[in-house]
């Protein structure tokens, strides 16, 4: 790694006046600091926000989920709160990485990168979950920007998480063995505002698929499903899979996901 | 410019110096000379550097120096005296579990399996097979194919479960 200062504020207020141009809040680092390792990225200085007490943790509020920026998966996928009240999360939480990845990332890092094979981002997009900041509540359909880039203002830092209980939702992912990242993963759920499906994985960013949300709408089944095509164009290509066979993989598993939640009969 | 990093390391309060990115794997091999704790991959991914901190397993080769300050650290070298050493070896049952199942061949991987394994089980004392593979994800082993890494860990889990019971029945009469 390259030099750098390093800040552990125990204040907001604190972090917020240590932040400039140059540097970098430290949520987790289980994805900013292997970069830095790498020399992928260069920080003068860095805010741990790991003395911010106030940003973690899970609570159960009116009808919503609310988790600080700064807990960790483990803690999401351990929550009784989140297990009996949005159990597609904690699930969702409890299949990251591994488990000693689950121990030090955060939520708040995770959507903040905006990685386009991250778990999360299909969960604040498939919801329809609110971010909250220092500054403002950012909708989940406006908050993923492209790849790694978000709607953040620099400085500008993540408090919580706000998830509006669905009626159902699940997640399930395709993944990669060796990185655990998604090949694809999907989010599906039944909102009070309809039906939402989120993709990560597969594309640069995290995106909803109109045309399944509309069937899903009519019939919430897998077989709904069948027979609509995914375009394949713009989807990631690499030597996990080719934007095709990622294309295929979205209905698959997006039909998997239902069957998850879907009533027989 | 250094920065001081107080921090208690299996039981013993430590402070030294060291610079902002010092990872704490460095801290601990380098500066504490804690050398059981390995740097396999160096990239997060193998998981030879694993330690608790605040009881909780984590990679230490993407964790900074700096983090851990106020931290409850246990390396290797401390998990015997935590956790119960049993029988003459001094070990830990985890520790003999690896032993007595052959659970290594050339041992680099071996502390941030034990490390990572011991958490699994204070977590779920009673894994299935399919869990002791599952929660052994982040640590990758080159030799021995895994099967006897998950033996030992189902036989130390066994054991671990057989003297908390012997453990809260001896309280019992008391």
């Amino acid at each position: 790694m390259y030099e750098f200062e390093y800040e552990r504020p125990l204040e907001i207020s604190a972090a917020l006046k240590a932040v400039d141009a140059d540097s970098a809040f430290l949520a987790g680092g289980m994805t900013l600091l292997p970069t830095m390792k790498m020399r992928l990225a260069r920080r003068s200085r860095l805010i741990d926000l790991g003395g911010l007490t106030e940003l973690r943790g899970v609570r159960a509020a009116s009808g919503r989920i609310e988790i600080g920026a700064m807990t960790p998966h483990v803690e999401v996928q351990d929550s009784s709160e989140v297990q009996l009240l949005l159990p597609g999360l904690a699930r969702l939480a409890a299949g990251i990485g591994d488990p000693l990845v689950r121990n030090r990332g955060t939520i708040g890092g995770s959507i903040a990168n905006s990685d386009p094979a991250a778990d999360y981002p299909a969960a604040v997009l498939g919801l329809g979950a609110t971010v909250v900041t220092n500054l403002r509540e950012i909708p989940g359909d406006q908050f993923f920007t492209g790849m790694f880039a978000t709607a953040l203002a620099p400085g500008e830092l993540i408090t919580r998480v706000s998830f509006p209980l669905p009626r159902r939702c699940a997640y399930l992912k395709f993944r990669n063995p060796a990185s655990r990242y998604a090949v694809v993963g999907v989010m599906v759920a039944e909102t009070s505002n309809g039906i939402r499906v989120a993709v990560t994985g597969a594309g640069p960013q995290v995106f909803r698929v109109a045309a399944f949300e509309q069937a899903l709408a009519k019939h919430f089944a897998p077989e709904a499903l069948q027979g609509i095509k995914v375009p394949s164009d713009g989807l990631n290509d690499d030597m996990h899979g080719s934007a095709a066979y990622r294309a295929s993989l979205i209905g698959v598993i997006a039909a998997r996901a239902v069957a998850m939640v879907a009533v027989p009969g | 410019m250094n920065i001081r990093v107080s921090c208690v390391v299996n039981g013993t309060p430590v402070g030294a110096e060291a610079e902002p990115r010092t990872l704490l794997v460095d801290f601990l091999r380098n500066t504490l000379r804690l050398t059981g704790t390995h740097v396999g991959c160096d990239t997060s991914q193998c998981g030879a550097c694993v330690v608790h901190v605040n009881g909780r397993a984590i990679k230490s080769c993407s964790m900074l120096a700096a983090q851990a300050e106020g931290a409850e650290i246990t390396t290797i070298e401390g998990l015997a005296a935590k956790g119960g050493a049993v029988g003459r070896t001094g070990l830990h049952p985890m520790q003999a579990a690896f032993r007595a199942e052959h659970g290594l061949q050339c041992g680099f991987c071996t502390p941030g399996m034990i490390m990572t394994a011991v958490e699994l089980v204070t977590r779920n004392p009673n894994p299935s097979e399919a869990e002791v593979r599952a929660g052994l994800e982040g640590n990758l082993c080159r030799c021995t194919g895994y099967h006897n890494i998950v033996k030992a860990v189902l036989t130390a889990a066994a054991e671990m479960r057989s003297s908390r019971s012997a453990a809260s029945a001896e309280s019992a009469h008391v």
